[in-house]
Order: C-alpha cells, then sequence, then structure tokens
C-alpha cells in the first residue's frame, strides 16, 4: 500500500494537538447521549437496497461466450495442465506423473542449489521429502503446480507493470489505487464472477491466486526502479545510454534484489489462497482442508495446513537466497560442479521415471495420521485447560473497550459520524487525510451497508491497535537480536501462510462465535507482516548512531525509545499500513466465525444468489474502509514525520 | 563454502549410485484397471458440494456410476450457487441435493432453460431453531416458542447487546430469523455465527460444558449422529405464510431436497442419467454413509462400497435390474 516516496518534511508541530483531538472526542460522547439511534441507517440480514438489486441483476451481464475470455482461458489452462502433467497427475497414458517424487525433489534441490546455496538446497530436499511423509505428496504437487502457473502468470504480468509503474509518476498512483483494490477486495466477490468469465476449471483458480498475487510484485518493482539513485540514472544517459539501453543496463539490474523480495512475496501470497480457490475446485491442499473442515476435523485440517506452510519457507527461504547471491560469472569449478548435479539429478528424474519406488511416494511412513492425532490432541488439550480463562478474557475486552466503541460509531447518527471523522483526518493529516476520508464516507453511504461497515470499522480499529503494539514489540525483539529472529522467522511465516480455516476450530472452541474470536484471527494472521517490516526497519538504523547513543551512557530503553524508533519511524508507518490491510484481509473470514456484518455480507452474498448484489457492496465498503484508514495514517506519518532519508522497509511493498 | 559445495556433490553422486545399485517395480507393470463393459457412459461431471450429506450422496452415486456403469465419475468440489452455473457453460451434468433455490430454479430452468429437474432425491430437509440435548431434557419447555422469553436471560452473550442470543447463519441458507424474531416478538437477538463450522463448534461447546444455546440448523447433517440437537416448535407452517418475508411469523416449511440436471445430460441418453434420475434413498441412508465418512473417516469411495454391499436392493432398482 504505502505509496510513500521520500521527501522532505518540515517539522509541523502543534502541541495542542492532542488536546483538541480530545475536545472532539468528549464532544462526540456528549452528541452520542442526545443523538444516539437515529439515522443509524441500519439494514437487516436479508434485507437490500435498490442498489443491492441492481448489482445483483448485472451479476451475469458480462459472462460467458467471449474469445477473448475464452482464449484466455484455454492458455491458462494448458499451463497448469502440463504442469500437473509433469509433477502431480498421472499423465500421457502413464499411471503416475512424468516425474515421479524423486526426480521433483532431486530437481528442486538442484535448483535450489544452482540459483541459491546448499543451505536451501538441503532445506528443498527435506521440505518436499517431509510432504511425502505426510501423506500429501500428490495433493502438494497439485497445489505447487497452481502456485508455480499464477506466480509465473503474475511475473509476466506484474514486472513489465512495476516497471512502467515505476518509470512514470502518473502510472504510480493510477496503479497504487488499482493494487489497494486488489488487495482489500475480498475474493469471495469476484470467485464466482470469476467462473462465469474463464468457467470452472483450472483456470478460473489460477486468475483468482493471480489477482490477488500480483499486487506485491508490481509495487516492489515499481519502488525498486524509483530508489534507483538519480546519478546511477544520470551517468548513464550523459554516456549517451537510450532509453531502453539505461533500463536494461541500470535500472534493472540495481533492482534486482528488490524485485526479488516482489516475488517472494507473490509466491507467499498465492499460497493464502489455496483454501479459498479450493470452492471453485482448485485441485490440492485446499481441498484436504475444506474437506476436514466439513467435519471439525482439526488434526487432518492442520496436517495439510502445515504442508501448505512448509511449501511457503521452502519457496521463501529459496528465493531469498536467490536474490541475496552475487550477480557474477560462476568459477570454472563451479560449473563443473554444476554439471555434475545436473546429472545427478537427471539420473533421479529417470529412476522416478523407471521404478514404481521412485514415481509414487511410499505409503509406509505416514507421518501425517500421527501429526493430525497429535494436533487434535494438542487443540482439545487447549481447550480443555484455557476454556473458562479465554471466554472471561474475551467478554472483559468486548464489554470494556469493543462494545463501547460500537456503540459510538453505530448508534450515532451517521452524518455524526462522518463529520468526526473528517475533523480527526483533517486534525492529522490536514486535506490530505480530510478529503479522502469524505469521499470515502460519501460513498459509504452510498453502499448501503453503513451501519455494518461501523460495526467492522470498530473491529478493524481494535484489532489495528493490538497488531501494531504486538508487531512493535515483536519486531523490536527481532530487529534487535538475531537469535531471536531466527527463532521467531518460521512461526512468522506460518501465521501467514497457514490458513485462517485451520486455526478457526481451535479458535471458536476458545472463544465461541464472537467479534473477539475474529479480531483474534485477524491478529495471528496480521502480526506477521508488521513484525517483519519493524525489524526490517531496526536492523537498518544505522550502527554508529546505535553506538554513538551507547557511549553517551543511554540505557537500552533510551536507545529504543529514542534512537531506533524515531529512526524507524517510515518502516513503522509501512507496518500500520500492513498491518491494517492485512486485518481488513480477514474481515471475511471474520464474519464465518461470528462477527457478523461486512464479512457475513460478503461470504452470504457469494452464497446466496439473490443477495450477491449486497454482497458486492459490502466488498467494496470494506475496500472504502482500507483506503480511507490508509489515507489518514499517511497524511498524519507525513505531518509528523522528523526524520528524512531512507530506511531500508521503505523498498518493501 | 567450497569444501561444502564439494560435499553437496558429492552426497549426490553417492545418492545416485546407492540409486543404481537397487531396483524395484518398474512402472507401467501393474496391471491396467480393466473397462466394464456395458452401454456407452463416457464422463460424467458431478457437482460436490461442501458437505457431508451431498458428499455422502455424491460418493454412492458415483461409485455405482463408475463400477456399473462404466462412466467415467468427474466429481468437481463446487459450492451450490457454481454448481448451477456450471449447467449453462456445460462443465456440470448433476446436482444431487438441492435445497429449494427456487430462484435459480427460476434462472436456469425456467429462462435459461439449461437444466431440468430429476425429481426428489428422498431426503426431507428441515431448517428450524434447535437446542442441545442436555437443555431440552433440563428444560423441555423451551421446546415451545411461547416459553422462549421467559428464557431469554439464559441465552445473554458478549454479543447480544443485553438480549436473548439467537445464533444464525451458515451463509449458504436463507434465513428469516430477523423476521421471526420480530413478528412472534421475541426479546432476542440474531447473532450471526457465519459459518456452519461455527454453528456445530457452538452446539458441542454447548452440549460439552452444559451452556444454553439456541440456533438455526437443519437435517439431514452429519452432526446428528454426535449430537441429537432437539427442534423448537414455531407457529406451525402453513402454505404462503412465508410469502412476505419481513412478515414471516411461522417455521419454516419442510423441504423435498431434490436433483437437478442440465438439459444436455438428459437428452444426452447417457445410462447415468437414469441412473441419477431413478437415485433415491432416505435420510438413515444418507446418515449412515455420512457417519461413514464423517466419523469412521472412510473416503468417499469406502464408505459407499461398504454400504452398497449393505444395499444392494436399493441399488439395482436405481439400475433398474
Amino acid at each position: 500500500m504505502a505509496s510513500i516516496t521520500g521527501s522532505v518534511e518540515i517539522e509541523v508541530r502543534r502541541p495542542r494537538r492532542g488536546v483538541i483531538v480530545g475536545v472532539l472526542l468528549v464532544a462526540w460522547v456528549a452528541a452520542w447521549f442526545v443523538l444516539r439511534g437515529i439515522n443509524t441507517l441500519a439494514l437487516g440480514g436479508q434485507e437490500t437496497t435498490g442498489l443491492h438489486r441492481w448489482l445483483t441483476d448485472q451479476r451475469d451481464f458480462l459472462g460467458g461466450g467471449n474469445a477473448v475470455l475464452d482464449a484466455i482461458r484455454v492458455a491458462v489452462d494448458q499451463l497448469v495442465i502440463l504442469l500437473q502433467a509433469v509433477i502431480a497427475q498421472p499423465s500421457y497414458g502413464r499411471p503416475v506423473p512424468v516425474i515421479g517424487w524423486l526426480g521433483v525433489v532431486a530437481v528442486a534441490a538442484y535448483l535450489a542449489w544452482a540459483f541459491g546455496n546448499w543451505k536451501v538446497a538441503v532445506l528443498t530436499a527435506a521440505g518436499l521429502t517431509f510432504l511425502g511423509l505426510q501423506g500429501l505428496w500428490q495433493e502438494s504437487m497439485d497445489t505447487l503446480s497452481l502456485t508455480i502457473a499464477a506466480v509465473l502468470l503474475a511475473l509476466l504480468v506484474g514486472i513489465p507493470l512495476g516497471i512502467w509503474a515505476g518509470l512514470s509518476d502518473r502510472i504510480f498512483k493510477v496503479a497504487t489505487l488499482i493494487l489497494d483494490l486488489m488487495q482489500t477486495l475480498p475474493t469471495f466477490v469476484y470467485l464466482a464472477p470469476l467462473t462465469l468469465f474463464f468457467a470452472i476449471g483450472p483456470a478460473a483458480a489460477t486468475i483468482a491466486t493471480l489477482i490477488y498475487a500480483a499486487p506485491p510484485v508490481v509495487r516492489l518493482t515499481a519502488h525498486a526502479i524509483r530508489s534507483v539513485p538519480r546519478e546511477s540514472v544520470e551517468a548513464a544517459r550523459s554516456l549517451g545510454s537510450s532509453g531502453g539501453q539505461t533500463l536494461f543496463k541500470v535500472l534493472l539490474p540495481m533492482s534486482r534484489s528488490t524485485v526479488v523480495v516482489g516475488i517472494n512475496q507473490t509466491i507467499m501470497a498465492a499460497l493464502s489462497m489455496v483454501t479459498v480457490a479450493a470452492l471453485i475446485d482448485a485441485p490440492g491442499l485446499g481441498q484436504t482442508v475444506l474437506k476436514a473442515l466439513q467435519t471439525l476435523d482439526v488434526g487432518v485440517a492442520f496436517n495439510a495446513g502445515l504442508a501448505i506452510v512448509v511449501l511457503a519457507i521452502v519457496l521463501d527461504r529459496v528465493t531469498t537466497a536467490a536474490g541475496d547471491r552475487p550477480w557474477r560469472t560462476a568459477s570454472l569449478r563451479r560449473k563443473v560442479l554444476l554439471g555434475a548435479g545436473a546429472v545427478g539429478a537427471l539420473v533421479a528424474v529417470w529412476f522416478s521415471r523407471t521404478y514404481v519406488w521412485a514415481a509414487e511416494f511410499p505409503t509406509g511412513a505416514n507421518v501425517g495420521s500421527t501429526i493430525a492425532v497429535a494436533a487434535a490432541d494438542v487443540t482439545g488439550w487447549v481447550q480443555d485447560v484455557f476454556g473458562g480463562f479465554t471466554y472471561g478474557v474475551r467478554d472483559a475486552v468486548t464489554k470494556g473497550v469493543l462494545n463501547p466503541l460500537e456503540a459510538l460509531l453505530t448508534e450515532s447518527p451517521w452524518w455524526l459520524v462522518a463529520v468526526v471523522i473528517v475533523a480527526l483526518a483533517a486534525l492529522l493529516g490536514s486535506w490530505r487525510g480530510a478529503v479522502p476520508a469524505a469521499i470515502c464516507l460519501g460513498l459509504l453511504v452510498a453502499t448501503g451497508v453503513w451501519h455494518d461497515s461501523m460495526i467492522t470499522l470498530a473491529s478493524t480499529l481494535l484489532a489495528t491497535v493490538v497488531v501494531v503494539a504486538v508487531g512493535i514489540v515483536l519486531g523490536v525483539w527481532t530487529g534487535r537480536n538475531h537469535r531471536a529472529d531466527s527463532w521467531l522467522r518460521p512461526v512468522l511465516d506460518a501465521g501467514q501462510t497457514m490458513p485462517p480455516f485451520v486455526y478457526l476450530v481451535p479458535f471458536l472452541a476458545l472463544f465461541g462465535t464472537s467479534r473477539f474470536t475474529a479480531i483474534a484471527a485477524a491478529v495471528v494472521f496480521a502480526v506477521p507482516v508488521t513484525t517483519k517490516i519493524v525489524a526490517d526497519g531496526i536492523r537498518a538504523v544505522p550502527v554508529a548512531t546505535v553506538e554513538a547513543a551507547n557511549s553517551v551512557g543511554s540505557s537500552t530503553w533510551q536507545v529504543i525509545s529514542k534512537v531506533q524508533l524515531p529512526v524507524a519511524r517510515r518502516a513503522i508507518t509501512l507496518a500500520v499500513n500492513q498491518g491494517l490491510i492485512y486485518v481488513l484481509s480477514m474481515v471475511v473470514v471474520g464474519g464465518l466465525v461470528g462477527a457478523g456484518a461486512l464479512g457475513y455480507d460478503v461470504a452470504a452474498g457469494f452464497a446466496q444468489s439473490e443477495l450477491y448484489g449486497k454482497g458486492l457492496a459490502a466488498g467494496l465498503a470494506i475496500v472504502l474502509l482500507g483506503v480511507m484508514l490508509d489515507r489518514i495514517t499517511q497524511a498524519a506519518a507525513r505531518r509528523t514525520r522528523k526524520f528524512k532519508g531512507k530506511v531500508r522497509g521503505d523498498n518493501l511493498w | 563454502m567450497v569444501t561444502n559445495k564439494l560435499r553437496s556433490a558429492g552426497v549426490l553422486t553417492a545418492l545416485a549410485l546407492a540409486l543404481t545399485a537397487c531396483g524395484g517395480a518398474k512402472v507401467g507393470e501393474a496391471d491396467k484397471p480393466a473397462t466394464s463393459g456395458g452401454k456407452e457412459c463416457g464422463t460424467f461431471n458431478l457437482a460436490v458440494s461442501p458437505w457431508v450429506g451431498y458428499e455422502a450422496n455424491a460418493a454412492v452415486v458415483g461409485y455405482v456410476a463408475t463400477k456399473e456403469l462404466g462412466c467415467k465419475v468427474v466429481k468437481k468440489n463446487l459450492k451450490e450457487e457454481i454448481s448451477w452455473q456450471g449447467f449453462s457453460t456445460g462443465e456440470v451434468d448433476a446436482i444431487l441435493e438441492n435445497w429449494g433455490h427456487e430462484d435459480l430454479k427460476k434462472k436456469y430452468i425456467t429462462d435459461q432453460k439449461v437444466a431440468v429437474e430429476a425429481g426428489p432425491s428422498g431426503n426431507k430437509g428441515v431448517i428450524g431453531w434447535y437446542l442441545p440435548p442436555w437443555l431440552a431434557a433440563a428444560q423441555p419447555e423451551l421446546k415451545d416458542w411461547k416459553n422462549l422469553n421467559k428464557a431469554a436471560a439464559q441465552f445473554k452473550t458478549s454479543e447480544s447487546g443485553g438480549k436473548g442470543q439467537l445464533l444464525d447463519g451458515d451463509p449458504s441458507f436463507v434465513t428469516n430469523d430477523e423476521a421471526l424474531v420480530k413478528n412472534l416478538k421475541l426479546n432476542y437477538k440474531v447473532v450471526y455465527a457465519g459459518s456452519e463450522t461455527a454453528l456445530i463448534q457452538a452446539f458441542r461447546d454447548a452440549e460439552k460444558n452444559k451452556k444454553p444455546v439456541i440456533g438455526y440448523f437443519y437435517e439431514p447433517q452429519w452432526f446428528f449422529n454426535e449430537l441429537k440437537l432437539v427442534k423448537v416448535d414455531l407457529p406451525a407452517y402453513t402454505a404462503g405464510c412465508d410469502a412476505v418475508p419481513e412478515k414471516v411469523a411461522c417455521d419454516y416449511p419442510a423441504y423435498e431436497l431434490d436433483k437437478i440436471v442440465s438439459k444436455k445430460f438428459a437428452d444426452s441418453g447417457s445410462p447415468a442419467y437414469e441412473l441419477v434420475k431413478k437415485f433415491n434413498w432416505t435420510n438413515d441412508d444418507q446418515n449412515v454413509v455420512a457417519k461413514y465418512i464423517a466419523e469412521d473417516k472412510l473416503t468417499p469411495d469406502a464408505a459407499a462400497e461398504k454400504w452398497v454391499k449393505e444395499n444392494q436392493s436399493k441399488v439395482d432398482a436405481w439400475l433398474g435390474k
């Protein structure tokens, strides 16, 4: 999201701004006492507005029979089927895929070694073998095929777009808006129409994944291009390079490592779509998760979720290693080794085509059922031990914080809420905050789901505050402590890629069906990304700065609060933004566990055809909330920014 | 670093050598599955919606179609709405358990004429308000809706804003509950649990920890094998009492669950169509297969095989034997 471009700001500090905000809030509460209950624009669960019914009627308008769409569908279908034939499904008249498990493991490890290093090669081999041991080889390969197809297409479209947005300011602005939309519009809103455009099959699933997964690589490529120092570009120009030469000889090589981070995030996003895509018959691990959840089988769902996490960790580490590898011509020794490795991989492929044991993963050692039983036992134990306590926490937080906040937002007349929010935005971020806020609020009223939007807004605000607080604490800790980082990172990766559906059942057992449950799930999903960005920002604080503070006898707390956090401020702003986006992308999942409001509207619109329009409107309302909060926080950050200069975190997203 | 690389290359080579040494069964040596004779069936695209009862239907029909008719059954896991869409694009041949969906029938059967009805599946769908068994036993008066207001206080939760909580909402099902609460003047608030998973977990938790819960649920459902929920009596359904959604003050109608097939499939003369048309079984039959899948953890195929062996006569009737 954060389209923070480096710019110098003059410090504008108004010490009394806090007081004004306080007065405004007190006035709001006072007005609420008088006016509550009128003009709240509440709309019942099955009720719709004229706009909703109109949107429902438009649903099939574009569907089917379009030559361009058909061509795209056929091409994407063929790509996925080809990949599946190679590694996942019986193909070409043989009872097994073209390359059996041994061949896949060997080739993957070889590639990891060639493009990364031997450590990630070992990790790759171990990770993929583990998938087989879990008893999920074929499902994993199906998921991998679809992921590879979606990521390849995302790169094919995303990198050129990113370059374009990197070179042109106008395109950059338009792209940012569209990418915000792609990332916050709930998938459920476009899942059903996609199957109309692209029919049921691999193409629709791939394209649904693509829509959600492409934004990071576009953003990162654009940012990478934009952050190449001006001098380098000017030097190239002055030596007479053409536009194309500058791009290919200067801009792209200098952006390489950041672009790889973008590819990496695109892969992560693609994997987080596995379960949702399974709703339109995407093959693979998502099916296993969904099937298990029909019977609330937490163990089996966890086993499959774990496989997704393992795939994510392997792909993440390999792409990271590839990005870090210095770009130089290989030495003769390395060339010989690479050749030998290639021969070894080919031998393994030959084996996997010849012998059954190397083609189909042996079923003897099924670790999967052990993992499933253990996971189910642990969940049961946690539920029994903490059950009562967690309900207490839920009730305290709900009654103490959430209910009052929600009452203030939902029971006030809509115009009062709108006036207060615009005033707050103006105070915190001047016109840059106020204008987008006013536009978004106007559109929110137009969607007809104002009341539900305010319920969702209350939960979103609370969840984001928790996410930012936890993210900063963990981020500072891992940013300062290398060991903590290496220990925590797999946990964070798991939080990001474990399908939320897997931990919803235990969460439901712990907290019941409630808004609090939804908030807890959103926190689990959003904390990792916040932590990673904060840690990155802390690590980028120059060592000299920290040492200077230490040398004058600052305590650890002083170093953190007076030096590291202020210097990493831009990274923290970015972390707040991303935390918010991730919380909002969990709104629909929250709707499935009792948060109701917009999330439920979207889910119901997906399932009941007569509510489709309302679901779409609710999806747009989520986007509007996201854009509004994002613009306000960015404008606020712009006004209070004290430090200038580039921070590594800025290059992320 | 270099030694490490050497080492890894060495490991790879050693691995390759070790592999050469051992052998094993070769790919393609195993006998190919024999294609059974009979009439030409071809590919049979079966939509499978995400609930266990449906899966039980699909398992048995798919099994019989494969074994007895030699069809190539392709199961597609789809949400209901999307299955219906599949009729118009020709990617779905049959839906085996349809809950009402008058709007979709109008759109795809009456208007677009891409689908046709294939008769009832024999299963009876019931929708209503349910109580966990312990509560129905402890306070049997709650089985009558008229006594719900007196007990509202015990159903209060953090979500219900001081009223009793009526837990609603698998989003797939139409609900009249907000209107019902209002028109029956109940002191309850409808709280949207949002998914079947959430509803089941709530009932499970309520039974285990003896908590009061009242919520929207439906039969047939595999969960009834685990917990026999007790239905609350709402004012009886009479034809047309639910005509105006805002004015509903009566129970949900009983649903005759039925089967829908694509027009193309019905006209194709495929033996699979005859099977789908004749397929008919009871709620108990479905519950047995659903239990095999949900609780005994059999694969759908194994569950179907087990049931078919025990009920060959029913299967023969579907096949017109």
